[in-house]
């Protein structure tokens, strides 16, 4: 680590009604990379968007290289060799690589745009980082890690000093982010400093040097993270002890009747021959590696995508879904790992999003009877202590753990009795997810029936019941939560992989 | 050798071109009328108006907006500027300049509207559409200059004519004129700052905006240049039509988005190449003036164009899904 090149001290900003950043003190060294953690709306963003000139601050001061220096807007930011990473991607998805890489500052030829110039410098950074992608391929043929890796060298070919990761790993792959580590590490050799914000807790064990933790806007400490324990950072993160204990006994009693079967479905390539069946008040795990076929095999059962066979019976009885409707007439609703995209109307109230899916249980006369929808809406969010200001709240205000408990709302409103959670805890920071495993238990023990796809191991263990293992589009395994361990569940994940 | 051939025939321009050669074949085997020279000579003119809209409303359809103000803008222009020669002896050429800048300024409120208001480039421009339409049903019917007339130099922009009378020889180089145009548009969407931001608005708007590009001022810039060519296609329009008639023009904007479409542009936005639109606008052109020579009438065009447009955007959303799918697995 070598001397410190930034310092923001005595950070203050408010927004109107909220203190969103208190005296909040950072500091980066060349040479090293410094993580940046706190639940989500700990301020972490916030203040990442006062150092690369987004936000003003109201107090403090940034000093960079030794100087004082106040940026207006992210060009500026870039311009003195600060740049940032966002989480999500900022890509243009039909220019090239080359012309995204280089984009509002072209290399001219008098008034043309001198494009092959562009690709070989793409080339000459893409050999600097090792990665090996054709600049001249267009961005949206790539897959989400290869953008990602166009992305850093974007913000690299800035000649920057300071990077900012906000949540690179949250699209990537494990072979991906290996690759990225690799990309940190050799920034770190050449002497910049880096900031890596990430939720991952593992990932901050392998990859960072020191941890800064904030909480509710202040700064709550920095530690060196060889010298700390995750579960230092979480207390330090959360300011409660959190325990994350594998469950040990399936809380469903084997006599439990079977509200679900699925036999011999198939959709596709990711979805070969899966059988497997649900019963009342179970969790039931989907455990596997990216690409396994999981979300196909939810996405086939609920109808979203088509299948060429396959039998589906619930409650005993043989049901035809052919479209999301017909499964969430049947009782099943899906909650999608993606929710802003498939599982709510974000610019849309708590109340309109809660009644989306039975709406026509609230019209009376043509007409939606508002106060019924609102008693609903209210009844859930005390259910759920789903947290917002009034009912009329936009969903797009919510942090993502209180997003996830209007998804649920609006399937519990519709009365579904199968609920699909596609990573349920995916963006939610760690005080929001143990809320939703909380929410996850209560309804099962309601009566619910539960699949959760995970690919978190610490998520299958603590909250299945049973598990069920998929390899490539295959069921390689069903494991009861007794017998179920890491090193077992890993072995069935990888069996079809020679 | 193979690929290439599947790459020739995966691109949409070249598709349009087999659809344009075909509906010649078909009018030359069953219209002796469309055989002759003069029905080429006079679809061609009847064209010039259409290609120069198209070509300026490519850029808006790129950034995924739209220009709904070209057509009564046209005639709104080609109106006040001929006005302008017949009652206050305005010489022609000072008429053109003022078609061209009367179309800009429209473009310009247009684009400040869009961008600055950020009001739906629909909303907009449908605002403007009715403004440019109303200015038009003020003024009188205005005949410009005919070939004949002091005045009437203009028109041999679009056609020279050599020799007189019965045997005098014509040559549309106004077509010339289109094909440099088209050529010098492509470029400049392709190798300059200003179409590649184009581009890049209708693809990802945010990105470009984080990129640190004045999307402002590009998204501005590219309603001007759609006013721009709004304002030469009054030019064309004038040297075409015998009156300019007030309150008209409302639809002849479909027509020229209509063959931005069929040449190509991405409904959503994105991607778009003017040469495509060149191509897009002849087979409307085609459709519209060439089928009642085989019999059918006008009315025919409407169907069919909506068919072809229908036909040409499914081409866009089936690519996009090849693409996507591709990806996924």
């Amino acid at each position: 680590m070598g001397e410190v090149i930034l310092t923001m001290q005595d950070i203050d900003k408010s927004f109107p009604g909220v203190h969103a950043l208190d005296h909040v003190h950072f500091d980066v060294r060349r040479g090293e990379v410094h993580a940046l953690m706190g639940e989500n709306g700990a301020g972490k963003s916030t203040l990442m968007k006062v150092l690369t000139g987004i936000y003003t601050k109201d107090l403090g001061s940034i000093i960079y290289e030794g100087k004082e220096v106040e940026f207006h807007n992210t060009r500026e930011a870039q311009d003195a060799g600060i740049v940032i990473v966002h989480q999500e991607l900022n890509m243009v998805g039909d220019l090239t690589v080359a012309q995204n890489i280089f984009i509002g500052r072209e290399f001219m030829k008098g008034f043309r745009i001198d494009d092959r110039r562009m690709i070989e410098e793409s080339k000459k950074l893409f050999d600097e980082l090792h990665i090996d992608i054709d600049p001249s391929t267009k961005m949206s043929d790539l897959t989400v890690g290869k953008q990602q890796m166009c992305e850093i060298a974007k913000a690299i070919s800035h000649e920057c000093k300071v990077i900012i990761f906000d949540e690179p790993s949250a699209a990537l792959t494990e072979k991906e982010i290996e690759d990225l580590f690799v990309i940190i590490r050799d920034l770190r050799e050449k002497q910049l400093g880096i900031v890596y914000i990430s939720h991952r807790m593992d990932e901050i064990k392998v990859i960072t040097d020191r941890v800064t933790v904030m909480r509710d806007g202040t700064y709550v400490g920095t530690l060196i993270t060889k010298d700390c324990s995750k579960e230092d950072i979480i207390n330090m993160m959360v300011g409660r002890v959190i325990y994350e204990e594998p469950k040990t006994k399936s809380m469903c009693p084997p006599d439990a009747p079977v509200v679900l079967r699925v036999e011999h479905l198939n959709a596709g390539k990711m979805v070969q021959d899966v059988s497997f069946e649900l019963r009342r008040g179970e969790i039931l795990g989907f455990s596997g590696l990216m690409g396994a076929g999981r979300t196909e095999t939810a996405r086939a059962l609920f109808g979203a995508d088509p299948k060429q066979s396959g039998d589906i019976y619930i409650n005993g009885s043989k049901v035809e879904i052919n479209s999301p409707q017909d499964a969430v007439n049947a009782g099943i609703g899906y909650l999608s790992e993606d929710r802003k995209r498939y599982g709510l109307v974000v610019q849309k109230s708590v109340i309109q999003n809660s009644t989306m899916a039975c709406l026509e249980e609230y019209i009376s006369g043509g007409f939606i009877n508002k106060k019924k929808e609102r008693d609903v809406t209210e009844k859930y969010i005390a259910e759920l202590a789903t947290k917002t200001p009034s009912a009329e709240q936009l969903v797009v205000n919510l942090s993502g753990g209180n997003q996830q408990k209007v998804v649920i709302a609006k399937w519990l409103a519709k009365n579904c009795d199968i609920l699909i959670f596609d990573e349920p805890t995916r963006g939610i920071d760690v005080g929001a997810k143990n809320e939703i495993y909380k929410l996850m238990s209560s309804l099962a023990a309601q009566g619910k029936s539960i699949i959760m796809i995970s690919s978190e191991m610490t998520e299958i263990l603590r909250m299945s019941d049973r598990i069920v293992i998929m390899c490539e589009g295959k069921k390689t395994g069903e494991l009861g939560i007794e017998e179920a361990t890491q090193e077992l569940i890993m072995d069935k994940a990888t069996r079809n992989i020679a | 050798m193979i690929k290439k051939k599947s790459k020739l025939l995966a691109d949409q321009r070249f598709i349009v071109l087999l659809v344009i050669l075909g509906l010649i074949i078909v009018y030359m085997i069953f219209s002796q009328e469309f055989r002759k020279y003069s029905s080429v000579l006079s679809m061609l003119d009847f064209s010039y108006y259409d290609v120069l809209m198209a070509v300026g409303v490519t850029f808006p359809l790129i950034t995924g907006g739209v220009d709904l103000s070209i057509g009564t803008g046209m005639v709104c222009y080609s109106l006040l500027a001929g006005t302008l020669v017949r009652n206050y002896n305005c010489p022609v050429i000072v008429a053109m300049l003022l078609c061209v800048i009367f179309g800009m300024c429209i473009g310009l409120l247009n684009g400040v509207l869009v961008s600055v208001m950020d009001l739906p480039p629909f909303l907009a421009t449908l605002c403007t559409c009715m403004i440019t339409r109303g200015i038009g049903s003020m003024m009188t019917a205005t005949p410009w200059p005919t070939l004949k007339q002091p005045g009437g130099w203009f028109h041999s922009i679009f056609k020279l004519t050599f020799g007189s009378g019965r045997s005098a020889t014509k040559l549309p180089i106004g077509f010339l004129w289109m094909i440099l145009i088209v050529l010098l548009m492509e470029f400049i969407l392709n190798h300059t700052k200003f179409g590649r931001y184009t581009i890049a608005i209708g693809s990802n708007k945010e990105a470009t905006l984080l990129s640190g590009i004045s999307v402002k001022k590009y998204h501005i810039a590219v309603y001007v240049v759609s006013g721009l060519f709004a304002g030469l296609a009054a030019i064309a329009y004038s040297a075409v039509v015998p009156t300019v008639q007030p309150g008209t023009g409302a639809g002849l904007e479909l027509d020229a988005i209509g063959g931005v479409f069929v040449g190509g542009v991405s409904a959503t936005g994105g991607y778009g190449s003017v040469i495509g639109t060149l191509l897009g606008v002849m087979v409307i052109v085609l459709l519209k003036t060439g089928l009642p020579y085989i019999g059918l009438q006008s009315n025919w065009q409407q169907i069919i164009t909506g068919f072809v447009l229908i036909g040409a955007v499914l081409i866009d959303i089936i690519k996009k899904r090849r693409a996507a799918s591709s990806r996924t697995s």
